[in-house]
């Protein structure tokens, strides 16, 4: 999403969000795991300073004879005890780290994935529409695995080989502060050709990346258009032009893994380098007679310069993917950070039963009638408003971004079980204006109320459970049919699931699927025909049994066969409600109780069928085909 | 499966034979080292001699630097052949789909496709690095360093040989235990991302429900399952570092205990302090390599399904090929269908046409029309033979199209299909997929006549304007202009569109058909539509329903006997669209 999607812009923020994350879930387990960390590296360094006790008190002493061989034996014997039992303290730290470890990041990794939904779920439409699906599906796959991989092996990585590091070198220094120092020196240069190495290497990963993106979506297009390519007897162009851009990432791929892969022996022969230095120095001393330069010291010593590397080479190696996972979580977070839908309202819908004066009071069972319940902040007191279907549209511009403004002093009056029609060109904002009454976006200037009340003062869920939708492109869930219907419903029995098939036409073919209202959807329906999945969303809409609808009908890709039959559905569906339809077939239109032609974001004529056709203006042109 | 792959390794296979032995020379090298080590401890520092620690030291020092050249070497080698060998396996799949054919096409989905050839590939050139760097290397150092023991103290060697039996079973355990429950899950991962695409498309359907709860509880369902299969699958399998470091503890206890009594009891003639150390090297020696081992069983089988998938592919057989003496000329637009039987799957007993009769004249306009399904698409894809006829012929200029050049054929019949795509580049560019070499005034010609001429030439940079990838800053109906105009460049004989004007208004739709009658007269023209208006005034009009031609005729003639055409024409002749 943003122009080097490979780079993080803020790292160290990011790190430390991340990290807080992490923490904030698992304060008693991060503890736990830093403990462990550090106290399995302290076993491995008591087991090696060991060395030095085993050398200097029991073989030195009993090859001397100082020491006589039982009594030395048997105090061995118990030493080792006690390195065995700091061993078994190591192994156990090791295993309880990686058991919590485990349970740590797949746990925050589903703690992710959950706030992610949930804030998805939340978020404005105009974010929505306006935002790839692809790369918010990334952020769920791509991003989130590399936040696993950050989690679960770099960080864990970083402790552990930053605690073999410190314990080795406190180990060093009690050992020798010279020699330590003389070790400083080579593994100081280490880390100088480390950090040469990783630059350049970085910077090959960049061109990689570059150049699998350009693989990558050059594949994606000539696979989607494949039978574009065969239709024009492209293949060889394409495959000439592929081998091209296949031929510049196999260079940068090369060099890219090339140079990463050289870390580890340049590393690794380096700590031989260390090794001869400190040999030397540390056994010209120890002949020279030096004070405290003995085999006892030096043997141990010398093991540690080796151990003194390779943690520096397993740092250098989580780099590439701690820059990678932390351009990851920066996604993460983006999303996590996008504006939620605001919503200021409080009037609320509620359940209501009219008492004999005729005036309406709540109550808590289901009666069928339903009141806006409106609480007056000035004086505390409550009033109910019947819920009866009007819908006004009073002076409303709006536009999509601000100052564009598609659509122009819209003004709209619907009485409860009026059919009002939009009818116009792609674009003249038909859509636009159903998208407004259920507040997926908000308008600009004007107002809109509902039954009298401002559509700002009702709460957004409340307002949208009162107006029923069937869009123009029908998204099913995956689940059985009757889940499907049942979405409009959450309770529903399945009498009233068949009830709303039946209404909406749809029972027919529901029951002559292989598992009737029993039969699996699977990828957004792509197991029925477009017709049929219309018909069950005409269905769930039915179910929900909504005051209002809005019907923004899709009928160019469905057969004139089919459209017949969704449409017996609609018009059922439509009885007794006021209906805002959006119609491309005259057959919709004819019988409406007003039909708006818009052009440009304007209404440009209003009224009924015979009196559009007796104005004889854009409408008449339309519904006589004349030109 | 190997055998088919192991052919791209081609022209590094050198590389891909040299990468191992300088492998398996670094960790020969890098295994006398410690042996070195030990020798500088008891040969020189115990005995005092300073001569022999530089000596030793310098050799040291030397084998080190040849130990990095053959480990830089290989790294190198092994890189570069396993990049070389990716990009022969990408090319070849990348060929491979360039010689299906449509039928071939509908076998994988496209994702599928691009899956194959990018994580797919990816996952088996990182298998290829391993086998060629680690394979060798990780069981050769293990040799090496057990070999090295022997020949230090062939008794504590023997710690060694007890603690690979121990750490090797344990971690074949480990692996094939936590395999299996790792592959669920990955397969499990993919219901999650399904709920958020599913969540993605109909959101509109969420909010406009109020169901942003039910939702959550699902996804929080399907997540939380999700988190208790994979710690199952990752809490076996982290189990590998606390056994090795148990393998490794034991080994170093029984290190100091046998190697302090050898010492002592031989009088350091048997064993010797500095041998200690090479025996501590030679432990993590030991253990670090039979990790890797392990890890590279994992990864190769990980592989094997990558690979399994691409070998899918590479093995799919083009089932069409142009025929010995093809024809190379096209004389013109005549079509004739002669009992035509056609099935996608090619089973006789379900077939998607059946019996199609019908002789098309050069330079007709011709109207086909049915329900979904009727298969209006598969009577026109077998004119340009996308796919072969399962009984009877088809030809086209008085030829059956079997025996044409494929690449001839379909030049002459232009097709545009009902999914179009442009690709990225200018409008221009795509424009030239109709003929390279047009001319600018063919171009505009051809816009013209596909009524998009003015839009283009509006555009700031006109017919230079960038297209990006899909077409997606183009409307569509703008789209199906264009891909018209493309199609109408090749100067074909017979133009066929499939349902390629259901974007364009009805108003546009007349004037491109206008513009067909005028400029390409003898052209053979075949139009699918929805709309009825698009084909009315065609000169014949092809009624198709469940696979078989239910008449055809004028409109006036069809109106008179077609009671299917009438009733689309009766739906439909009430006005004009309103999305116009």
């Amino acid at each position: 999403m943003s122009e080097n999607p490979r780079r993080s812009k803020n790292p160290v923020k990011t790190l430390m969000r991340t990290l807080g994350y992490v923490i904030k879930g698992y304060p008693i387990a991060c503890i736990a795991v830093l403990i462990c960390l550090v106290m399995s590296s302290v076993a491995t360094a008591v087991g090696t300073m060991f060395t030095k006790t085993l050398i200097s008190e029991y073989i030195q002493p009993m090859l001397d004879g100082t020491l006589a061989q039982d009594v030395g034996f048997a105090a061995l014997a118990s030493a080792i005890l006690n390195v065995a039992i700091f061993y078994l303290i190591g192994v156990l730290c090791n295993l309880s780290n990686e058991q919590i470890m485990v349970r740590v990041s797949q746990g925050t990794l589903k703690k992710v994935r959950d706030s992610l939904f949930e804030h998805m779920e939340k978020l404005p439409l105009s974010y929505l529409d306006s935002h790839g699906r692809g790369d918010i599906m990334s952020v769920y796959t791509n991003d989130t695995d590399t936040l696993r991989q950050l989690i679960s092996q770099c960080i864990p990585v970083i402790i552990s080989s930053t605690s073999t590091l410190v314990s080795s070198f406190v180990s060093m220094m009690i050992l020798s502060v010279p020699l330590t120092l003389v070790a400083l020196v080579t593994v100081t240069a280490a880390v100088f050709t480390m950090r040469a190495l990783s630059k350049r290497s970085a910077t090959f990963f960049r061109r990689r990346q570059k150049d699998l993106g350009a693989v990558n979506s050059f594949i994606e297009e000539a696979v989607a258009g494949q039978r574009v390519i065969k239709v024009f007897c492209h293949e060889d162009k394409i495959k000439e032009e592929f081998d091209k851009k296949n031929g510049t990432l196999y260079d940068s791929t090369r060099f890219a893994n090339g140079f990463a892969n050289l870390i580890m022996p340049i590393m690794g022969n380096l700590s031989y380098l260390n090794y001869v230095i400190v040999a030397v120095v540390g056994g010209t001393l120890a002949i020279n007679g030096a004070a405290g330069f003995e085999i006892a010291m030096l043997v141990p010593f010398l093991q540690f310069t080796r151990s003194f590397n390779m943690p520096i080479s397993h740092i250098s190696q989580q780099i590439n993917s701690i820059i990678t996972a932390l351009a990851g979580s920066e996604r993460i977070f983006a999303l996590l950070d996008e504006p939620v839908e605001e919503d200021d309202g409080y009037v609320t819908l509620v359940n209501a039963k009219e008492n004999a004066d005729g005036s309406i009071t709540e109550c808590e069972e289901r009666t069928g009638l339903w009141a806006w319940k409106h609480p007056h902040s000035a004086d505390g007191s409550v009033t109910y408003t019947r819920l009866r279907g009007d819908i006004v549209l009073e002076d409303v511009d709006f536009g999509y971004l601000p100052g564009k403004t598609v659509l122009h002093d819209i003004n709209i009056y619907a009485r409860p079980g009026q059919k009002i029609a939009f009818v116009g060109a792609t674009g003249a904002g038909k859509t636009t204006i159903t998208n407004l009454i259920n507040r997926f976006y908000e308008i600009q200037d004007g107002k809109i109320r509902y039954d009298g009340i401002n559509i700002k003062k009702i709460k957004k869920a409340d307002l949208r459970r009162s107006l029923g939708m069937v869009l123009q492109d029908t998204h099913l869930f995956s689940g059985s049919v009757a889940d499907n219907i049942r979405y409009g419903k959450l309770d529903a029995t399945d009498e009233e699931v068949y009830a709303a098939a039946k209404l909406a036409g749809a029972d027919y073919f529901i029951s002559h699927l292989p598992k009737g209202y029993d039969t699996e959807i699977t990828g957004d329906g792509a197991n029925l025909s477009q017709g049929q999945r219309q018909l069950i969303a005409i269905a769930r809409a039915a179910i929900a049994d909504p005051p209002v609808l809005i019907l923004d009908e899709a009928t160019s890709s469905i057969d004139t066969r089919t459209e017949a039959i969704v449409q017996r559905g609609m018009d059922s569906l439509m009885e007794g409600r006021t209906v805002f339809v959006i119609a491309h077939r005259l057959s919709t239109v004819q019988n409406s109780s007003v039909i708006m032609v818009l052009a440009d974001g304007r209404i440009i004529e209003r009224g009924s069928h015979s009196e559009l056709l007796e104005e004889k203006g854009v409408y008449y042109t339309l519904y006589t085909g004349s030109k | 499966m190997i055998r088919k792959l192991a052919k791209f390794i081609g022209e590094y296979k050198k590389i891909s034979i040299l990468s191992p032995i300088f492998m398996a020379l670094e960790a020969i090298l890098e295994i006398m080292i410690p042996y070195l080590m030990a020798s500088i401890i008891d040969d020189g520092i115990k005995v005092g001699d300073k001569a022999h620690i530089i000596q030793t030291g310098l050799l040291m020092i030397l084998m080190a630097i040849l130990s990095l050249g053959c480990g830089a070497a290989g790294a190198i080698c092994a890189c570069k052949a396993s990049a070389g060998f990716e990009k022969n396996v990408r090319s070849a799949i990348m060929d491979k789909i360039q010689k299906f054919t449509f039928s071939n096409i509908d076998k994988f989905s496209s994702a599928s496709l691009v899956t194959r050839m990018t994580t797919d590939t990816a996952n088996v050139q990182m298998a290829y690095q391993m086998i060629i760097r680690v394979c060798f290397r990780a069981p050769i150092m293990l040799l090496a360093a057990l070999v090295m023991s022997f020949i230090s103290n062939w008794r504590m060697a023997f710690i060694f040989v007890g603690a690979i039996i121990v750490l090797g079973g344990a971690l074949a355990v480990i692996v094939s235990k936590s395999f299996p429950k790792f592959e669920y899950v990955f397969e499990r991962y993919d219901d999650v991302n399904e709920k958020v695409q599913e969540n993605l498309t109909g959101i509109r359907v969420v909010k406009a429900y109020v169901r942003e709860e039910h939702e959550n509880n699902k996804f929080k369902k399907a997540s939380n399952f999700l988190y208790r299969k994979f710690v199952e699958a990752e809490s076996i399998a982290v189990l590998d570092s606390p056994v090795m470091s148990f393998t490794m503890y034991t080994c170093m206890i029984l290190i100091f205990w046998f190697g302090a009594s050898l010492i002592v009891k031989s009088g350091g003639v048997d064993m010797q302090v500095g041998q200690l150390t090479s025996f501590m090297s030679y432990t993590m020696n030991i253990m670090f390599n039979l990790m890797m081992i392990s890890f590279i069983f994992v990864m190769l089988t990980i592989a094997k399904t990558s690979a399994e998938r691409i070998v899918e592919v590479l093995d799919e057989e083009p089932d069409m090929q142009s025929p010995e003496n093809a024809v190379t000329e096209v004389r013109d637009g005549e079509i004739v269908f002669d009992h035509v039987n056609f099935s996608y799957s090619k089973n006789p007993d379900n077939l998607n046409l059946e019996d199609i009769n019908i002789r098309i004249p050069s330079g007709y306009t011709v109207g086909v029309i049915g329900g979904t399904g009727s298969g209006k698409s598969s009577f026109v894809q077998l004119i340009p033979r996308l796919y072969d006829v399962t009984d009877g012929s088809v030809s086209v200029g008085g030829v059956d199209v079997r025996e044409y050049d494929i690449t001839t054929l379909r030049n002459k019949v232009s097709m545009v299909l009902q999914k179009n795509v442009l690709f990225s580049g200018t409008v221009k560019s795509n424009l030239l997929w109709g003929n390279e070499n047009a001319t600018d005034e063919q171009i505009r010609q051809a816009c013209r006549s596909a009524q998009i001429d003015t839009f283009i030439e509006g555009l700031p940079d006109g017919y230079d304007s960038e297209v990006e990838q899909g077409g997606t800053n183009f409307s569509g109906g703008q789209k199906q202009r264009l891909c018209i105009a493309r199609a109408l460049l090749k100067e074909p004989k017979v133009l066929i569109l499939d349902d390629s004007t259901s974007a364009v208004d009805t108003k546009t739709d007349a004037a491109i058909r206008e513009a067909f009658r005028q400029y390409i007269p003898d052209v053979t023209k075949i139009i699918i539509a929805q709309r009825i208006s698009s084909v009315s005034d065609a000169d014949m009009i092809i009624v198709l329903d469940e696979g078989r031609i239910v008449d055809y005729g004028n409109n006036d003639e069809l109106l008179e006997r077609c009671a299917i055409y009438r009733e689309v024409y009766e739906s439909q002749k009430k006005g004009a669209d309103f999305d116009e």
